[in-house]
């Protein structure tokens, strides 16, 4: 257990410099590069330049760059990204994330949840009829998997679900004047911590056609990685043993998939940055209320302070993703270890 | 029976050979569009929302522009800013990762620490601030593009150095007084070339979806310019009334041509 405290210590101590590099990279393209953001944010409009001043100086573009960096470094690290430019102005950044990642946080789960069981089933099946037609129809599954475009994706489901069968809504999270109060945000969660079941099914029905967009998409790479691990694990010593023991061919199933489950566990946490990345896609074409549609959104009206700290409150979040993986890699395989 | 013997001897290159078919005729549509695109892609020929006929085999858009014209002319934005973007990738990827896995000691440190935190990130998230800021051209699409694929050339091609490095001719070259810069060039990247073609074709099948997202969000083209992206974010609007053929093919334009490289890569 000491030596496990220890891993996760050090392991969290090297997110220091990936969370810095992050940082920096990203002060340098929002900050530093040429484009002055208050411009940016005004436009062609005519502004006073007392008026201007002020906005420079809500931005904390007033100073000088080296206290820029230093200044929004530890305000972030409090979770305090500065306030927005536009739009409303002078609304804390910090509140807008709050309101809208865990919208991001649910989507990501589910599709999460998606990939991981399409992936695992159909990874498992192809293994288990290896060399034969359905394998190979599995194995092209997951190659045209990685290659489909969200938004496509997502368009044709809500064009055969939601246009055609009138099954599922295509847009928002909620349906109008249905109300889900709870703490986290995550409607789902919220509606059966409060025990609202037609909140329940309705956030649900809302989640399924996003979810399965993103879902479907990322499924391919777990399809391939459970296939290929599977297959071999089976051919080991320890599997062939079990079966010269007479044990079903069913319960070897479960011992090998516990063995080619570990890599992909590994795999999971790198997933979560893409599957951040398919999100804000996901969340632009149905029209989800979530990080991703407050980035565009920001875009459009050139606020950079909200775009600044959107992204890093991203960094942050895959930093510490990877974190939990690797710990729990460390927990499941007791030989990682510094 | 030449195809069949050669399958089985390469079990990969049926992918190869699908995929080299779909890349090469993509490619050649859009070096001659102005030849086979049956119309003028930015001007408006029809009636608008006209269903695939004979005379407009993809339909028209709500521009009354034709459809497939828009595609054939599409896929040149969406090539010029792809390879452009992966080939600078490429050249700052390659050269980093060389010079960091050969030499090593503070440059491959700080290097590798900037690399690996850059990799971790989602590319697409990365690569929508960096276009975000610069403003939407083709050009800034590029820049944002290729800033976030080095990492991927960099890493693999590193770690690939520091393995070939460690063989014995490479030794044998240093003890006979080769210079440094010519061992990287002419013993240590050729050996690493197939891998970097790999790493390449997957990497272009992963940049052409970035680039139809950035499009998909206006941060490419502006219209009436034709890019798959766009053009299919545009059709979303007219899906949901029923006009599919907007954005159903658009976006079928994408994903085979992404497929195209996704074979070649994996195969």
């Amino acid at each position: 257990m000491a030596s496990l405290l220890k891993y996760t210590i050090v392991r969290a101590s090297l997110l220091v410099p990936t969370i810095l590099v992050l940082y920096t990279f990203i002060f340098i393209i929002l900050r530093v590069l040429p484009g002055d953001p208050i411009l940016a944010v005004i436009g062609t409009r005519y502004v006073p330049p007392e008026q201007l001043e002020a906005l420079r100086r809500l931005a904390g573009l007033d100073k000088p760059l080296y206290e820029q960096y230093l200044g929004y470094l530890f305000n972030a690290l409090r979770l305090d990204f500065g306030v927005t430019l536009a739009a409303p102005q002078g609304v804390p950044v910090s509140d807008y994330i709050k309101l809208k990642f865990p919208a991001t946080l649910e989507l990501t789960l589910y599709a999460f949840s998606v990939s991981v069981l399409i992936g695992v089933v159909t990874g498992l099946l192809a293994s288990r009829v290896r060399g034969g037609a359905l394998d190979n129809s599995i194995r092209l599954y997951s190659i045209v998997a990685y290659t489909i475009f969200i938004p496509w994706l997502g368009m044709i489901l809500q064009y055969i679900f939601g246009v055609k069968l009138h099954l599922l809504p295509t847009s928002g999270r909620i349906s109008p004047g249905v109300y889900i109060d709870g703490v986290t945000g995550l409607y789902t969660l919220d509606a059966i911590l409060t025990g609202n079941l037609e909140a329940f099914l309705d956030s649900l029905s809302h989640l399924i056609l996003p979810s399965l967009t993103l879902g479907i998409v990322l499924s391919g790479a777990y399809t391939r990685l459970v296939r290929n691990n599977m297959v071999d694990v089976l051919e080991t010593d320890f599997i062939r043993s079990y079966r010269a023991r007479g044990i079903s061919e069913w319960k070897v199933y479960i011992y090998a998939f516990k063995h080619a489950f570990i890599p992909t566990l590994t795999f999971m946490g790198l997933q979560f940055a893409i599957l951040l990345g398919g999100a804000i896609l996901t969340e632009t074409t149905f029209n989800c209320p979530g990080m991703g549609t407050f980035i565009v959104d920001r875009i459009e009206y050139r606020d950079y302070n909200s775009i600044q700290g959107a992204i890093i409150f991203f960094a942050f979040m895959v930093g510490l993703v990877s974190l939990i993986v690797d710990i729990l890699y460390a927990i499941v395989d007791p030989r990682v270890r510094y | 029976m030449v195809v069949k013997s050669i399958l089985l001897a390469y079990p990969g290159s049926l992918k190869i050979i699908i995929g080299s078919l779909i890349v090469v005729t993509v490619a050649i549509l859009a070096l001659i569009a102005p030849v086979v695109a049956p119309y003028d892609p930015t001007k408006s020929i029809g009636t608008p929302f006209t269903p695939p006929s004979r005379e407009y085999i993809l339909g028209t858009d709500h521009l009354g522009f034709d459809v497939l014209s828009r595609i054939i002319w599409g896929a040149r934005t969406v090539l010029q800013v792809v390879i452009s973007a992966t080939l600078v990738a490429l050249i700052v990827g390659v050269a980093l990762g060389a010079i960091s896995g050969y030499y090593g000691g503070i440059i491959d440190r700080v290097l590798s620490m900037v690399m690996d935190s850059l990799y971790a990130f989602p590319s697409l998230i990365l690569a929508i601030a960096i276009a975000a800021v610069l403003g939407p051209s083709p050009y800034n699409a590029t820049i944002a593009i290729s800033v976030v694929y080095i990492p991927i050339y960099y890493r693999m091609v590193r770690g690939q150095t520091l393995a070939v490095k460690a063989q014995l001719f490479v030794d044998a070259a240093r003890a006979s007084g080769v210079r440094d810069r010519t061992i990287i060039v002419y013993y240590i990247l050729p050996n690493i070339a197939h891998t970097i073609l790999v790493v390449m074709s997957l990497n272009i099948a992963d940049a052409i979806l970035t680039e139809a997202g950035l499009s998909f969000l206006g941060l490419t083209v502006s219209p009436p310019t034709p890019d798959w992206g766009f053009d299919l974010r545009v059709g979303q609007r007219f899906l949901l009334l029923g006009y599919w053929w907007l954005s159903v093919f658009p976006g079928l334009a994408i994903m085979i041509l992404a497929l195209g490289f996704a074979l070649i890569g994996k195969g």
